[in-house]
């Protein structure tokens, strides 16, 4: 659409590394404040756990040196001194479970209230952006704002808790190393740096490649979605084998992106496990030097080496929100993109009284541009006098639609006013507006629910027997009686039970039933068969709530109907007035309506040339032969 | 195979869908066995600290004689050198697992692709569209993630239970047993937590796809929602399917702490067992205290497969699932294939001849009831009848998209079914009603079925059809661009685009199922009279609800509730009072002509 391709690129752009670590922080910083209670929970717990895994290192040394070697030397267990054991491990056990419970549920918990709160957030947006707003974005980044890019700048939430635990436990184990003694203390600060870099640098690294994939992975998403929604088209033109070569080079670059994923991580993973690993036995040579020297003694340096082992792990927790971190900044940016939309459409205070009456809508001087400037509607004067139907007529492409949504008010003009019994539609409340008017689309939008809630959508007075009037009318009744479960039928997902026609006078139906004293039909009926939309027009026109209509019409059937044309050229009305005097007074009109009739003619007159004696060849040929 | 229809009925086994999935794809099974070689020496790897902290205990600091620096230092270097070996292993893994799972799975996302293009299903079925999308797409990554990550976990950690056992074994077998009989039954509950927590994330899976369903109606229906003032509705069922992902999220998440849980009990029970009956395995002499604390290391051996495993197994489960419902797509035959021996086309313009052909939809009632009819070569044919009369089963079978259930088609003579698609194709095209459009510029969407046409030609071809005017109209031309499915153009402008598209493609049956039917009038017959001139001498078949088509045709055939029921000119048919078409005509002419 209009989005230019440039402000996504632009959003998607790899900022410098500090600012990154800056707006992701801060991102954090956010989410914290959001949901501080799980966050609590969750760092406490996990600063807890960490705490816990540190004891049980001493807990392990103390077993060694407090009963394996007494045992050992003396021959004999002391069962006193092994219950103590057990009920040191049963202890830590028991507090690492339900640390480490406080800690993931904690995680989830912030995670999930964050996703929730936005995503809500950003549906009231949807909802409350102008119709043109929606317009400019596609589908599938609206969707994607709301899933995709939540959930990416949530990411880091899921190792944060243990990350703040993780960075809690090196401080005091850093401290532990050193109360144990200063030797293998140094021989701590050689390695954890180390990992701690080796790790941030893995996560650094691998975050715009699993970016890169990602957005693979959508555009072999995209390729596939748009291949299969044209498949009758690939197939009636026999494109499948092109087809298949499109998708593939996506799936191949994709491929290739994650080969060079793999690449990475076979690179550094080994190094990350093997690095604490070497640690260990470098730590066992120090602490036979130190033990030597009489420094330390069996315990503290079987605790040392189960230390540098239980504590790599956690290190990798600090590379994981590390790594989620750009992505995060670009879910952030784009979540914060559609929160910080303007140009909501505002409803004003006043109220139409409540009658029954038809309404009268008047154009005065409204122009409409795109958002991308090019004006569709230049100076559109016209009235829509109170109970009178008026036809909107014109070319394709020739504005029709826009002034329809115009005075539906989905839109609002660049110039000039819209009003509606003398108000302007902006002052209008939106209850107001909506209970007033009835907006039939071109392409009829069904809500996945029943047949009943489409049609009534939670208005008020709407009873059944009310449904069935408007059924009948839209000349919907037959097949709805028809459904299984009649009005409590299910729609499905965009109403995919339902054929086009259907759908369409199901819209119709949703219209009439609201009894609107001003009904817009935006070519509403161009999937129903003319039989059936002569008899829809008629039950219009002889229904006991009269209306106002506006109707954006083709067929000359319901372009009779109207009291009044309006004729559109290029976003100007250049001709109004009744259909009998148009054709006289208007060429173009005339042409474009009357293009059956004069096909019609011009092949009759035609036909009477078409006579065998002055066509025939033969005949023709014994007259020259003659 | 027919163990395989038998399982498909049930739920096959996820050794099943394995062993099915590697025999499609060979390029996963070549150099499998060094890939888990390597795997098992990765794994031996982490035997180096345990082992080396028995061997420094016992033999260098407990040792006779006292500590015996110099073999420390040996078993030191020794474990240095076999943790490069071991690092250098795991490297070569990661990388041919990466590489080898990637191309075997970028081949069957091709083909799978390209075999669903093959079935019928997409275009008969557009509510299936989405969930065949996900075939080629999510259950293919699953797959990878899974192979890459979760597969590659699982034999690393058997791995590393057996060779943790074999040196348990070694140091004490009666521990090494007493540490199997606490694991065992922790198993057996952790596939009981495993089954629950896969309960909890289907709830997930289920959820956030009703949630996105109603942002997408948020999304897609917004005029709706505006014109009708129902923001709130929508806005409360919006928020009602947000919490309920949520809390299924939540409660998911606290299922899985529990299944992590599971670990922590196993590293308890295994601990208890290893220092209680470690300390009079001690005293008895039968284990050195070495052996012992090689034990307490051992144990975390034990016990983190455990603890990732159960996360990985749920993932594999998800990635089983999926591999079966890509390989249930591959293993379906095309219900409309291409021949194998077939034949081309004669050349020249092509008749077509229906005889006794009845259609129904699968599992559905009959659509065609026996349609016996000839349509000459270059004849030009309008197909009328009202909505559901089989006009468009017709237009499909008369392309081959579908075919009979039974009768037969011919057409320029041969049987439809022996020709090639190739032949097919090239020389017959329909354009639907909904022409869809694809992303991109206008000529790339008319150079769909013809790659290397010139500007120049696709400008001769729109001026043939009489849209050079419409062409004109557009800022950037060719160059505009159309939007996602052409929503940049409107409904009846779509349908200019993908008639000019077949037409370029230079057909001898062209077969229109109301390709104009969003088209202002003017310009509707304006086309019809330029397609006139540039089809003539060939073979047009044209489904119309517009009546204006029929007129002008050769022959009219009016459809009715599945049958043929009249077949003439028009101006025969029209004149048959009371008939189908007669009907249709005095309402066509009411509403073209009123006043």
């Amino acid at each position: 659409m209009t989005l230019p391709t440039g402000t996504a690129a632009s959003l998607d752009d790899q900022p410098a590394d500090d600012r990154i670590l800056r707006q992701g922080l801060r991102n954090i910083g956010d989410m914290i404040r959001l949901e501080p209670k799980p966050f609590a929970v969750g760092a406490v717990g996990a600063m807890a756990n960490t705490a816990m895994t540190l004891f049980l290192s001493f807990v392990v040394g103390w077993v060694v040196s407090s009963i394996a070697v007494p045992a050992y030397e003396s021959g004999e267990v002391v069962l006193g001194t092994v219950m103590i054991g057990v009920a040191a491990l049963l202890g830590t056990s028991i507090i690492r479970f339900s640390t480490m419970c406080a800690r993931r549920i904690g995680a989830g918990v912030m995670m999930f209230g964050v996703q929730a709160h936005w995503r809500r957030q950003i549906t009231r947006r949807y909802l409350a952006l102008p119709v043109s707003w929606h317009q400019k974005h596609p589908t599938g980044t609206l969707l994607s704002n709301a899933n995709a890019d939540v959930e990416a700048a949530t990411r880091p939430l899921a190792p944060l808790p243990f990350a703040v635990g993780t960075l809690f436990m090196v401080v005091i184990a850093m401290g532990a190393f050193f109360w144990i003694d200063w030797a293998i203390a140094l021989v701590a600060l050689g390695m954890f740096p180390t990992l701690f870099a080796l790790n941030a640098l893995f996560a650094t690294k691998m975050a715009p490649r699993a970016k890169r994939a990602q957005e693979l992975r959508a555009e072999v998403s995209a390729v596939g979605h748009e291949s299969f929604d044209g498949a009758l088209v690939v197939k009636a033109m026999g494109r499948e084998a092109a087809e298949t070569e499109r998708f593939s080079a996506t799936a191949e670059e994709l491929r290739d992106a994650m080969i060079g994923v793999g690449r990475l991580r076979a690179a550094f993973e080994p190094a990350i496990s093997g690095l604490p690993e070497i640690g260990v036995l470098v730590a066992l040579l120090v602490g036979l030097a130190r033990f030597e020297a009489g420094a330390i003694d069996l315990g503290q340096l079987v605790t040392v080496s189960f230390m540098f082992s239980v504590l790599a792990f956690p290190v990798r927790a600090i590379g994981w929100v590390l790594g989620d971190l750009p992505g995060s900044v670009v879910g952030r940016r784009r979540v914060d993109h559609v929160l910080s939309a303007t140009g909501d459409m505002t409803y004003g205070q006043a109220e139409l009284p409540e009658t029954t009456a038809p309404a009268r809508l008047e154009f005065d001087a409204v122009a409409y541009a795109y958002p991308d400037g090019k004006e569709a509607l230049h100076e559109v004067t016209f009235t829509v006098e109170a109970g009178t139907t008026v036809a909107l007529v014109g070319a394709t492409g020739s504005g029709k639609s826009t002034l329809a949504h115009l005075a539906a008010r989905l839109i609002d003009p660049t110039r000039g006013t819209v009003t509606l019994d003398g108000s302007d539609l902006r002052d209008l409340t939106h209850a107001s507006l909506a209970r007033t008017t009835a907006l039939v689309q071109q392409i009829p939008f069904v809500f996945d629910d029943t047949v009943r809630a489409n049609l009534a959508l939670d208005r008020p007075g709407l009873t059944d027997d009310r449904l069935w009037d408007a059924l009948v009318a839209a000349g919907a009744e037959k097949f709805t009686a028809a459904l299984e479960q009649g009005l409590d039928t299910e729609v499905g997902e965009r109403g995919t039970t339902l054929s086009g026609g259907q759908r369409q006078r199901l819209t119709l139906a949703r219209a009439l039933a609201g009894r609107p004293r001003l009904l817009i039909l935006d070519d509403a009926t161009s999937a129903v068969d003319p039989k059936v939309e002569s008899q829809i027009l008629t039950g219009l026109k002889d229904s006991a709530d009269v209306a106002s209509v506006l109707v954006v019409a083709y067929r000359r059937a319901t372009i009779a109907l109207a009291d009044e044309v309006v004729f559109l050229e290029d976003g100007r009305i250049t001709a109004r007035g009744p259909h009998q005097e148009l054709l006289k007074t208007h060429q173009p009109y005339a042409d474009l309506v009357t293009a059956y009739e004069r096909a019609e003619a011009e092949r009759e007159f035609e036909g009477e040339f078409d006579d065998p004696e002055f066509n025939d060849p033969d005949f023709k040929d014994e007259e020259t032969a003659a | 195979m027919s163990a395989q229809d038998d399982t498909t009925q049930t739920q096959p086994g996820p050794w099943q869908t394995v062993k099915r999935g590697l025999r499609l794809s060979p390029e996963l099974r070549r150099g499998l066995g060094f890939t888990i070689f390597l795997a098992a020496v990765t794994s031996i790897g982490r035997l180096v600290v345990p082992v080396g902290a028995q061997q420094v205990l016992d033999k260098g600091l407990l040792g006779e004689g006292g500590p015996d620096i110099g073999y420390v230092v040996l078993v030191a270097a020794l474990g240095v050198a076999a943790l490069l070996v071991t690092t250098g292993t795991n490297y070569l893994m990661n990388r041919r697992l990466f590489v080898v799972s990637e191309h075997a799975l970028a081949s069957l996302r091709r083909r799978t692709f390209r075999h669903i293009h093959d079935l019928s299903m997409l275009h008969q079925q557009s509510e299936r569209r989405g969930a065949l999308t996900a075939r080629v797409t999510t259950d293919i990554d699953q797959v990878s993630t899974f192979l890459q990550q979760g597969g590659m976990v699982l034999v690393t950690a058997a791995a590393q239970i057996v060779v943790a056992t074999v040196v348990m074994a070694v140091y004490s077998w009666q521990l090494a047993i007493a540490v199997w009989i606490v694991f065992i039954p922790v198993t057996w509950l952790i596939k009981w937590l495993q089954g629950h927590l896969a309960a909890a994330y289907t709830d997930v899976r289920k959820s956030v796809s009703k949630m996105l369903s109603a942002v997408a109606e948020s999304v897609v229906g917004a005029g709706t929602v505006r014109a009708y003032g129902v923001g709130a509705r929508t806005s409360e069922r919006l928020d009602a399917s947000i919490d309920e992902h949520r809390r299924d999220q939540t409660r998911a998440i606290s299922r899985s702490a529990f299944s992590f849980g599971a670990g922590e009990l196993v590293y308890l029970g295994v601990n208890v067992v290893v220092v209680v009956l470690g300390a009079f395995l001690v005293a008895g002499g039968s284990m050195t205290v070495g052996e012992l604390t090689a034990f307490l290391f051992l144990v975390i051996l034990f016990t983190q497969p455990v603890v990732i495993g159960t996360e990985t197994l749920n993932e594999a489960q998800n990635a089983v699932s999926g591999w079966r419902r890509v390989l249930d797509i591959v293993d379906t035959e095309p219900d409309v294939a291409d021949p194998v021996d077939g034949v081309a086309l004669p050349e020249g313009p092509l008749g077509v001849r229906f005889e006794g052909v009845r259609f129904a939809y699968p599992g559905g009632e009959e659509v065609l009831h026996g349609i016996d009819v000839e349509i000459r070569a270059h004849s030009k044919v309008a197909v009328v009848g009202e909505t559901g009369s089989g006009k468009t089963t017709f237009a499909k079978l008369l392309t081959r998209l579908m075919d009979p259930t039974s009768g037969k088609v011919r057409i320029g003579g041969t049987p439809l079914a022996e020709v090639t698609f190739a032949s097919l194709r090239g020389r017959v095209t329909m354009v639907p009603q909904e022409g869809f459009l694809f992303n991109g510029t206008l000529a790339h969407n008319v150079r769909f079925a013809k790659p290397d046409l010139t500007d120049a030609e696709i400008y001769v071809a729109f001026a043939e059809l009489g849209l050079d005017d419409w062409l004109e109209t557009l800022p950037a031309g060719l160059e505009t661009e159309l939007g996602e499915s052409g929503a940049n153009l409107s409904v009846g402008e779509r349908q200019l685009v993908s008639l000019v598209r077949a037409y370029v493609a230079d057909p001898d049956l062209l077969v229109l199922d109301e390709a104009t039917s969003a088209v202002d009038p003017a310009t509707e017959l304006r086309l019809s009279s330029a397609l006139d001139a540039v089809t003539r001498g060939r073979t047009t078949v044209i489904i119309a609800h517009r009546l204006s088509t029929a007129e002008t045709s050769d022959e009219v055939l009016v459809f009715d509730a599945g049958n043929l029921v009249q077949q003439g000119p028009h101006a025969e048919l029209a004149a048959e009072a009371g008939s189908v078409y007669a009907g249709l005509h005095g309402s066509w002419r009411e509403q073209t002509r009123s006043n």
